[in-house]
């Protein structure tokens, strides 16, 4: 049998920083063929690749034997390959029917859209997917989630697909509608799709996929049947590198409890939280997507206080409701998206430094310049932040600059609690590095360190315990000598699990 | 041998030194140095044609005559460099403008007449900006409903009436501090009190992070709808500040101000730099913008050109200065 699409020596750079190279693929009608990889090993830009977004720098893709070039997404629908993303691209104030053909409406004589047209072809697509209970005229802003992405694989088998691509089709949906979707993909996969399935979570994977490709740091690592392969061998090819020479951790003594949480909540992200930090200690925090890891620092920030719950810093029970009032208690966020909530792009690198303790570097109403002057300068010599000088716009530093800058803020407040959302996410290698060594230097002063992170292999390699949460719940909390990969995997999808077997 | 071969080096180091500090000093001050040029440039063009353009009562009459704009630009440059805008301060400034006429008339000392338009100006706008930092109403909207109370309230109470007889002592526009008029004097100290003010104080730090990024803002502590209802108070008070010397400088007051009052002042913040997206700009450039265009218009006057084209002269200017500012942002990003 001919593969409907193959990918040969695919290679992709982005400013000189190589995303994807030398990577092939293949997939044949009536298969699920999963890729897997940890963030940043390249799944989203073979995908992008894929579906049109992106032009390969080198390497063919084939589709039924003949090469093709894909220059935008609409060559890639025509060529029969389709995509549903994470992050689902509809319309929410139209109408399913209307989303569903949008940009290849049936046509009368005369131009005129053909609407009876338009909403029988969305019924029977949905009914297809066994989707009968979903009206085609209801808005889109109206769905849940699961019922949007029923409507978005309708949208793309509109197109005739032959190959469809979902990316991380499962991180948004609750238990039951993630066994419907896997019932969608079996039908589509009895129909002879081909389907690449991008998705972190075990259990899927051996449930539905019959291949899997696996991807490292932007090259092809291998391609195994399901059936030759286990949950520890994937890991071990996904990570695949000694993880203690990668992350130089230190050995620090660990002193008093700083941070005591018992029984903290907020929404249903943040659920019935307890756990404590030393100093010294760095506490990881591993989950998947959607876990509540994020939503957890929020809360403990301030930044969605928490609704019920005891919070005590150093012995001291506190009620944080404000971001200001969790940085005077010496509780510090680095956050995840550091462009929207980290820092100011327009405003100067002393600027920013300064921007949490402007009581600090003023005599309560001017601003000390010479004093930010030297702070910023202590700081950029500190993280060895490569700039022109202090008064550089930090939005023209590369993106470990300004993570080191943000970190450098948060510094300045002399935090007791340090929380670091992903790191050194879209952060170099070097600086990366950079970054761990001085959370190991923090860590030897004394501050206790938060450190979420969806690399499993940071998680591993910097922190003294692993806390693990899933579906907003701590599962479990292990120590460093305990966790590996395996346990701390199993622990990310262990609620899941329990309510597969119950 | 080795002293010469240092000393190229440090001259490189020091030139390199005054082009970092030139660098900066262009870079913060870009457009304010673009609009000195233009006004500058302006003068000497037209004085050529018509040398009476540069008389002492000329320049007289083209920076007192427009000095409260400027007054109340300055409060807007704060507003828009929060990320807000007020597109209500025109009406606002005419109903400060008839309070003052009204107690001045009414047998109020004059320091009555002169006081409490700056304090209804900042308890209005105290309401203003408890609804855009508390209630979370876009500040567009909330100012536009401002608008047209004030405007709408202004007409009825007066009855569109022109307040005349005027005691002397109140017209603090007609006169003279060390024989320099009173509002030139005002606009100048206050510009510069509030640039100092905008660009060394903590308060004025956080101003422009709120209007870089609300976001990061708040996660770095600041506390946003204090500030927001700090800067549209602050606001107000400049606006009866401006109103105050609206109303002193002739010997009636309309009830009606300038049309497009607000639009003149919030041109002036922007032509001066301040980005209409928030987070940069400075007083300096809105009151030099205010003196550009005051100049502008003076100057069709003296080369015979009717003055309805300042409008379209100033249309052309803004959009110049926008397309400006996206440039540069869009240099900066990358």
């Amino acid at each position: 049998m001919q593969p409907i699409v193959q990918l040969n020596g695919l290679g992709k750079s982005f400013g000189g920083v190589k995303a994807l190279k030398n990577v092939g693929l293949d997939i044949y009608p009536g298969e699920v063929h999963a890729l897997m990889g940890e963030n940043g090993a390249g799944k989203s830009t073979l995908i992008k690749i894929l579906s049109g977004l992106y032009t390969p720098d080198e390497g063919t893709i084939t589709v039924n034997g003949e090469a093709v070039t894909f220059s935008s997404t609409r060559d890639a629908n025509a060529a029969g390959i389709a995509t549903v993303y994470q992050e689902l691209l509809l319309f929410p104030e139209l109408t399913v029917a209307e989303n569903i053909f949008l940009g290849n409406y049936p046509r009368r004589a005369g131009g005129m859209i053909d609407w009876p047209a338009v909403r029988a072809g969305s019924r029977k697509l949905l009914d297809e997917l066994d989707t009968h209970d979903l009206d085609v005229d209801k808005k889109v802003a109206n769905l849940s989630v699961a019922q949007r992405q029923r409507v978005e694989i309708a949208k793309a088998l509109s197109k005739n697909a032959k190959v469809l691509i979902m990316d991380e089709p499962t991180a948004s949906l609750v238990e039951s509608d993630v066994q419907r979707l896997l019932d969608i993909v079996r039908q589509l996969r009895a129909r002879g799709v081909g389907i690449l399935y991008v998705s972190h979570r075990m259990p899927e994977i051996f449930a539905v996929c019959d291949r899997v490709t696996i991807l490292r740091d932007g090259a092809y690592v291998a391609t195994k049947n399901i059936d030759e392969v286990d949950e520890p061998a994937l890991v071990s090819l996904m990570v695949g590198r000694s993880i203690d020479n990668l992350f130089p951790k230190v050995g620090v003594p660990i002193g008093k409890p700083v941070l005591e949480v018992a029984g903290l909540n907020h929404g249903n992200r943040v659920r019935d939280i307890s756990f404590t930090v030393r100093q010294g200690e760095i506490l990881g925090v591993a989950g998947l997507v959607g876990s509540g890891r994020t939503e957890l620092a929020l809360t403990l920030f301030g930044m969605t206080p928490a609704t019920s719950g005891d919070i005590r810093v150093e012995g001291e029970a506190v009620a944080i409701t404000s971001p200001s009032q969790a940085r005077n208690l010496g509780i510090a966020y680095v956050p995840e998206d550091r462009g929207s909530q980290g820092l100011i792009k327009s405003m100067a690198i002393r600027k920013n430094v300064t921007l949490a303790t402007l009581d600090k570097v003023s005599n309560g109403i001017f601003i000390r310049t010479p004093a930010e002057m030297s702070r910023a300068a202590e700081a950029i010599k500190r993280f060895s932040v490569r700039c022109r000088d202090a008064d550089q716009p930090i939005g023209q530093l590369s993106g470990g600059n300004q993570q080191k800058v943000v970190i450098a803020k948060w510094l300045e407040i002399k935090p007791r609690v340090l929380i670091l959302d992903e790191p050194t996410r879209g952060v170099d290698v070097g600086a990366k590095s950079e970054i761990h060594a001085i959370m190991g230097e923090l860590a030897r002063e004394g501050v206790a360190i938060i450190m979420i992170s969806s690399e499993l292999p940071e998680v591993l390699g910097m922190s003294d315990r692993v806390m693990v949460m899933a579906e907003g719940r701590v599962t479990e909390i292990l120590e460093r000598s305990d966790a590996t990969p395996e346990r701390v995997g199993a622990a990310m999808t262990a609620h899941r699990r329990e309510e597969n077997a119950a | 041998m080795s002293n010469l071969g240092n000393a190229p080096t440090r001259r490189t180091t020091s030139a390199h030194l005054i082009q970092s500090g030139y660098r900066r000093f262009l870079g913060d001050y870009g457009q304010e140095i673009f609009v000195l040029a233009a006004i500058v440039a302006l003068f000497v063009c037209v004085t050529l044609v018509n040398p009476r353009f540069i008389a002492v009562n000329n320049l007289n009459t083209i920076l007192s005559g427009n000095a409260y704009i400027a007054v109340a630009a300055i409060g807007m440059a704060m507003v828009i460099i929060t990320g807000n805008i007020d597109v209500s301060v025109g009406a606002l400034i005419g109903v400060l403008a008839t309070v003052a006429g009204t107690l001045a008339t009414s047998g109020y000392p004059v320091w009555v007449a002169w006081t409490v338009p700056i304090l209804v100006g900042l308890s209005i706008n105290t309401v203003i900006g408890l609804l855009v930092a508390y209630a979370r109403i876009p500040s567009i909207v909330v100012t536009l409903g401002a608008l047209s109370i004030l405007r709408g309230g202004l007409i009825s109470v007066t009855g569109g009436a022109w307040i005349s007889n005027l005691p002397p002592s109140f017209l603090l526009a007609q006169q003279k501090l060390l024989g320099v008029p009173v509002p030139l004097v005002a606009m100048i100290i206050l510009t510069l009190l509030a640039a100092f003010w905008m660009r060394n104080s903590a308060f004025g730090r956080s101003l422009y992070a709120l209007g870089g990024n609300p976001e990061a803002a708040v996660a770095s502590g600041i506390p946003a709808e204090r500030r927001i209802v700090q800067v549209f108070a602050i606001h107000g008070m400049f606006a009866g500040l401006a109103a105050v010397l609206f109303a002193t400088q002739l010997q009636v007051i309309q009830s009606t101000v300038p049309p497009n009052l607000e639009l003149t002042i919030i041109t002036a913040a922007v032509i001066g730099g301040v980005s209409i997206l928030g987070g940069t700009g400075t007083v300096i450039g809105s009151t030099l913008a205010t003196i550009l265009f005051a100049t502008i218009g003076s100057a069709l006057i003296f080369v015979n050109v009717s003055a309805y084209w300042l409008r379209a002269v100033i249309g052309l200017l803004i959009l110049i200065t926008v397309l400006a500012d996206m440039l540069r942002r869009r240099r900066r990003s990358v």
